[in-house]
């Protein structure tokens, strides 16, 4: 296992780069983004058991689905820096002739992204599917899938998860980036989730609680998770998050949701940043 | 020869799915089926008895249905999804374009009911902008066949190709007439061959150009019938070959005149052979209740329709002469 140490200063290199991608395209979803650096860390670095010479079929692997993907920044970067596809790459985010599109995307191969998701609510779905055929398969190996909070308020979500719950689909570990903001403000502002612990329960899911921005935590209850799978119930992890985190000034507010940061704001940005495993070229 | 296709009876091109998708699952043990709450209406019961475990009941969540099936395709199922067409397309646009057609997935769209020929169920069910839709999706193979057996053998086919497809079917029972005759995705039908104009015709619609070309030809005039099952991609040979012996066309589809096979013909002579054309097909408008004969010559998709625009298809041609 490896230090958590050395996983925390690799989600600080990751934050580096969400900084520079979406400054160098002037565009993109900083806010989410910086918010998830230690969740995907964990899951690439130490919770799945994957393999980087990808296989769009995931056979005999874990698998992971980016439900609301516009934070593809830390997608991106986890999964370039986990060996999926080259860290210079990453110099193309939304550029022309990129594979690293503004929302992940199959159409120009990118390894690592087995679907199209940006529209939101689609992915849960999806994974479920993927659950289903490594079930089919009498495949063990586990289906993670990310979803945001705002996106709960998308329909097909609570179609899923009555879906999951009736057949049993016990191989999968679903997390809510539950960071309570939203495009137009606090999601309490917006459209209420209410008790959303009580409304996992009653469409029949277990329902773990993690602090996502502690690595310690994340790697706990990411293990418990994946304990509980296997118990003809879906898991889900209520993944408490503070958007922008690591950047004082994106911190904690929705404003940073898609907007990039200035030349300025980019300079502060990274001086909170220490540069551990080394920028990409730009 | 046109006397010799002849009706051996009705059956739903529905029926021709169940079948079809039985076969499929007993050919290949990909095969997945998934189901939003209407097993009955799709003849899927065949599959469900002897195939439970690779079906799934997705219950009335059919966006869900579409995820699912795409995450069944990513790992490397063949999933055939069945609901009504309406629910198969407008409803679930939006799934149907990322998950499936842009994410390039392997899944089968089986829509039933489609059309007016649903009858007394009304507008709210008879979907007549589904092929449209459906064929603006790059990538999307839409597929709309004629009778029993030509839904059976699409259905069947489209299990070994790879890529999504949308196959439209109906409701009523329809005359058979295609029983021994080949199927090939994207490869047009030679019915009858003719020279003073061509009945191109998908769906239900290709018996009544046949009805009318019987009549046609009591009246001495000889009609091309092609029947198009694959509206996407289109067999653009098959259709500039016709017309260029022809000179005149007459599309018949039980579809919005907008957005169907009409218009993709009728762009394909635009730039190459610009061309005489008719439209058999519904006018810009919603369907209603009524029984289905009713129905089809209220909004004018009967035989005496596809005469009446050879006919007028015809007196242009031969005014320019």
């Amino acid at each position: 296992m490896a230090e958590i140490q050395e996983l925390e200063s690799m989600a600080t290199q990751v934050r580096r780069d969400i900084i520079r991608m979406v400054h160098a395209c002037q565009s993109g979803h900083p806010g989410g983004s910086l918010g998830c650096a230690e969740f995907f860390t964990a899951l690439y670095q130490e919770i799945m058991d994957h393999n980087t010479s990808f296989n769009m079929d995931a056979k005999g692997e874990d698998v992971f689905f980016l439900s609301n993907g516009h934070i593809s920044p830390v997608w991106y970067s986890v999964l370039a820096r986990s060996g999926y596809f080259p860290v210079e790459e990453l110099a193309t985010f939304r550029c022309l002739n990129s594979r690293l599109q503004g929302h992940p995307a199959t159409h120009e191969k990118l390894p690592g992204v087995r679907i199209a998701s940006g529209s939101l609510g689609q992915g849960l779905s999806v994974a479920l599917g993927v659950a289903l055929a490594k079930k089919l398969d009498g495949d063990q190996k586990k289906v993670f899938v990310l979803t945001g909070d705002g996106e709960l308020q998308e329909g097909q979500i609570w179609e899923a998860m009555m879906f999951a719950a009736h057949q049993k689909i016990d191989n999968i570990i679903v997390t809510v980036d539950w960071n309570g903001q939203q495009i137009d403000g606090a999601n309490d502002d917006v459209l209420s989730l209410g008790d959303l612990e009580a409304k996992w329960l009653a469409f029949g899911w277990t329902v773990l609680h993690m602090q996502g921005n502690d690595m310690s935590d994340v790697i706990k209850v990411m293990n418990e998770a994946k304990a509980k799978t296997g118990n003809e119930k879906p898991v889900v992890i209520l993944m408490k998050t503070d958007m922008g985190h690591g950047v004082d000034f994106m911190s904690g507010t929705h404003k940073w949701h898609g907007k990039p940061p200035n030349d300025e704001q980019k300079d502060i940005a990274l001086a909170q940043l220490e540069e551990t495993l080394g920028d990409y070229p730009l | 020869m046109l006397k010799d296709i002849i009706s051996t009876g009705k059956k739903a091109t529905r029926d021709g799915f169940g079948d079809g998708l039985y076969e499929a699952g007993k050919a290949n043990p990909n095969v997945v089926a998934l189901c939003a709450d209407l097993v009955g209406s799709l003849k899927m019961n065949k599959f469900i008895d002897d195939f439970p475990e690779r079906f799934f009941q997705m219950g009335i969540s059919e966006a869900n249905m579409i995820g699912v099936a795409a995450g069944l395709a990513t790992g490397g199922k063949i999933p055939f999804t069945g609901t009504f067409a309406n629910f198969s397309t407008a409803r679930v646009f939006d799934q149907v374009r990322q998950s499936v057609a842009y994410s390039h997935k392997n899944v089968k769209l089986c829509a039933s009911h489609a059309g007016l020929t649903l009858g007394e169920d009304g507008a709210t069910h008879q979907t007549l902008e589904d092929i449209g839709m459906m064929k603006m999706l790059p990538g999307m193979t839409v597929i709309n066949p004629c009778d029993y057996h030509q839904t059976k053998a699409a259905t069947m086919a489209i299990a070994n190709h790879e890529g999504p497809v949308y196959l439209r079917f109906g409701r009523p029972g329809w005359p058979m007439f295609t029983e021994n005759l080949p199927f090939e995705i994207g490869k047009a039908l030679m019915l009858n061959q003719g020279t003073d104009v061509t009945i191109f015709a998908t769906g239900h619609l290709v018996w009544k150009s046949i009805e009318a070309a019987k009549e046609l030809e009591s009246q001495g005039i000889s009609c091309e019938i092609i029947n198009i099952h694959t509206i996407k991609p289109l067999d653009t040979d098959a259709v500039l070959k016709s017309v260029a012996k022809t000179k005149a066309v007459v599309v018949a589809e039980e579809h919005n005149i907008m957005g169907g096979l009409g218009e993709s013909i009728s762009r394909v002579l635009a730039q190459n052979n610009p061309s005489l054309m008719e439209f058999v097909a519904v006018n810009d408008t919603f369907g209603e209740s009524g029984k289905v004969p009713d129905l089809i010559a209220k909004y004018g998709l009967d035989t005496v329709d596809v005469v009446n625009a050879v006919h007028k298809v015809l007196k242009r041609k031969a005014a320019l002469v």
